[in-house]
């Protein structure tokens, strides 16, 4: 499951996305259960969205997929094999994830940022690590800042630089976490265009956000959740445009 | 002003101190600074697996630190060095020879450690949790993420206060004239007092803390230097900017991948 080789034409990528499917996953802090039941199918090369007040569990079951936090019960199927059953080192390589803080390694530069994974992860040699970072800088347009720390990045450019980090390592699915909700408004468009280009060449996409439009425009499944369970899934039109139940009518009214 | 010239004879006679130079810089400087210097390299090796130790997510690791910690911490610095000094002689008799001065080492050294270990501890526990969890998502195990992102952020800011110990085991290393040094081996503060004996004042100890303070103070001043450096960041006021800027410059630069012109 890696990038195709049909770039000499366009010069982009295409992925190959794996299947995602939660069965009844339930997730706990101690003692007290923060999702319940989540059952969740995402075909390969498709886009979810997951919208939802906060607090509703959300960000808690991005961590559940890739296991930063273990799921207490369920399943979670990538490519149909149950990603509890390998090790969770070897499961998260192969889902990337991004984060609404970026979370890049301040004392890196952009293009180390991006390789770091590369060589102490899968191996690579460190010029071939960095110069397959290089093609993923470029593939999120920012060849020219290779050399600059996060500290002398904007927050597009820093969120970009997270996206080619997780993209570099050819992940099956890819997991956004509220990716710009911190980014100043003239920013947030680029992110999200550059998302909404990796779901059409091809990659599966698990995006937690708030921003409805992209929803609407992007996902080919809406999932909405409150207070731990899925309320309410299916597609952006049957969500926004006829929303069934009490609590999804609600929140559209409060956010849109 | 008879008690002036007492004040002179007693802690300024040059005389002494004249004679007592050559041995305080060839024999004392050089034995400070080897006893801290050695003490220091040690104790951040050691303070290190303590420090790794202690935020362990296993309890085996755990609570050995914090004994350790709390032992060496707790107690006067004197009296490890006397216990250890004198309870592992015989031991250190058949490694290191007669001489004292490798214990005086090891002791400073594992009470440094307990200190560095909490100061590389707070720093690396200091680190945004975020850091571990990119590395961690990314697919690193926990010990590639503390060694390559985690651990070098903790101990880039602790720096300031790794001086500070260092400048407290400088002090400290004059305890272990208690272990009975040999000529050759004494600090600055053993040959200020053997000297003080034979002239009869305390000037050879003033020129003996001249020395502590010509090694201590400027690194006290550059601690708060590197400190209000580090607090107040490196970043030149920079003229307005505009964020369009770069939105024109993403279109620019990949409208294909981006998608934002279509």
């Amino acid at each position: 499951m890696s990038l195709a080789s049909n770039t000499a034409s366009t010069g982009v990528h295409t992925f190959h996305g794996s299947s995602l499917e939660l069965k009844n996953l339930t997730m706990a802090y101690g003692d007290i259960e923060v999702l319940r039941n989540v059952s969740l199918n995402v075909a390969p090369g498709t886009t979810t969205c997951i919208i939802g007040p906060s607090g509703s569990g959300k960000s808690t079951l991005l961590r559940g997929v890739n296991r930063l936090h273990e799921p207490k019960s369920g399943d979670v199927l990538l490519a149909g094999e149950s990603a509890l059953m390998v090790k969770p080192d070897i499961l998260r390589a192969r889902i990337g994830m991004v984060f609404q803080h970026f979370n890049l390694f301040p004392d890196h530069t952009a293009l180390d940022n991006v390789a770091l994974a590369l060589w102490s992860v899968k191996g690579m040699s460190k010029t071939a690590a960095r110069e397959r970072a290089r093609r993923s800088l470029a593939e999120v347009g920012l060849a020219e800042r290779a050399e600059h720390r996060p500290r002398d990045l904007s927050g597009g450019q820093q969120q970009r630089v997270a996206i080619a980090r997780a993209l570099a390592m050819e992940p099956e699915v890819m997991l956004f976490d509220e990716a710009t909700s911190a980014l100043d408004p003239e920013l947030v468009k680029g992110v999200l265009n550059l998302m909404a280009g990796l779901g059409r060449r091809g990659m599966t996409m698990l995006v937690v956000t708030h921003e409805m439009g992209f929803a609407r425009k992007v996902a080919d499944q809406v999932v909405f959740m409150d207070e731990g369970e899925v309320v309410e899934s299916g597609t952006p039109t049957e969500l926004f445009d006829n929303p069934q139940s009490k609590r999804l009518q609600r929140f559209l009214s409060e956010v849109l | 002003m008879d008690w002036l010239s007492t004040i002179i004879r007693t802690f300024f006679d040059f005389g002494a101190m004249a004679e007592v130079l050559p041995q305080l810089l060839g024999v004392g400087l050089l034995n400070t600074l080897i006893i801290s210097v050695a003490a220091t390299i040690i104790g951040v090796a050691l303070g290190m697996i303590v420090a790794v130790m202690g935020i362990s997510p296993s309890r085996w690791l755990r609570v050995p630190a914090r004994i350790y910690t709390d032992l060496f911490r707790g107690l006067p610095a004197i009296l490890t060095i006397l216990l250890i000094g004198q309870g592992f002689a015989r031991l250190s008799q058949t490694i290191f020879g007669p001489s004292p001065y490798p214990l005086g080492i090891i002791a400073l050294s594992l009470i440094a450690s307990a200190y560095i270990g909490e100061i590389f501890r707070a720093g690396i526990q200091s680190v945004d949790k975020g850091q571990g969890e990119a590395c961690r998502a990314l697919g690193m195990s926990y010990a590639k993420s503390m060694r390559l992102v985690v651990i070098p952020q903790g101990v880039r800011r602790v720096l300031p206060a790794l001086v500070n110990q260092f400048i407290a085991i400088v002090k400290d290393s004059s305890l272990v004239y208690f272990l009975g040094l040999l000529v050759g081996e004494r600090e600055l503060f053993r040959v200020g007092q053997d000297a003080a004996v034979l002239s009869g004042n305390l000037s050879p100890l003033v020129l003996a803390g001249v020395f502590y303070l010509v090694i201590t103070v400027p690194l006290t001043h550059l601690v708060n230097y590197f400190d209000s450096r580090f607090r107040t960041g490196r970043r030149r006021p920079a003229p307005p900017t505009s964020g369009l800027k770069e939105v024109t410059e993403l279109d620019a630069a990949s409208p294909l991948i981006t998608g934002s012109n279509t």
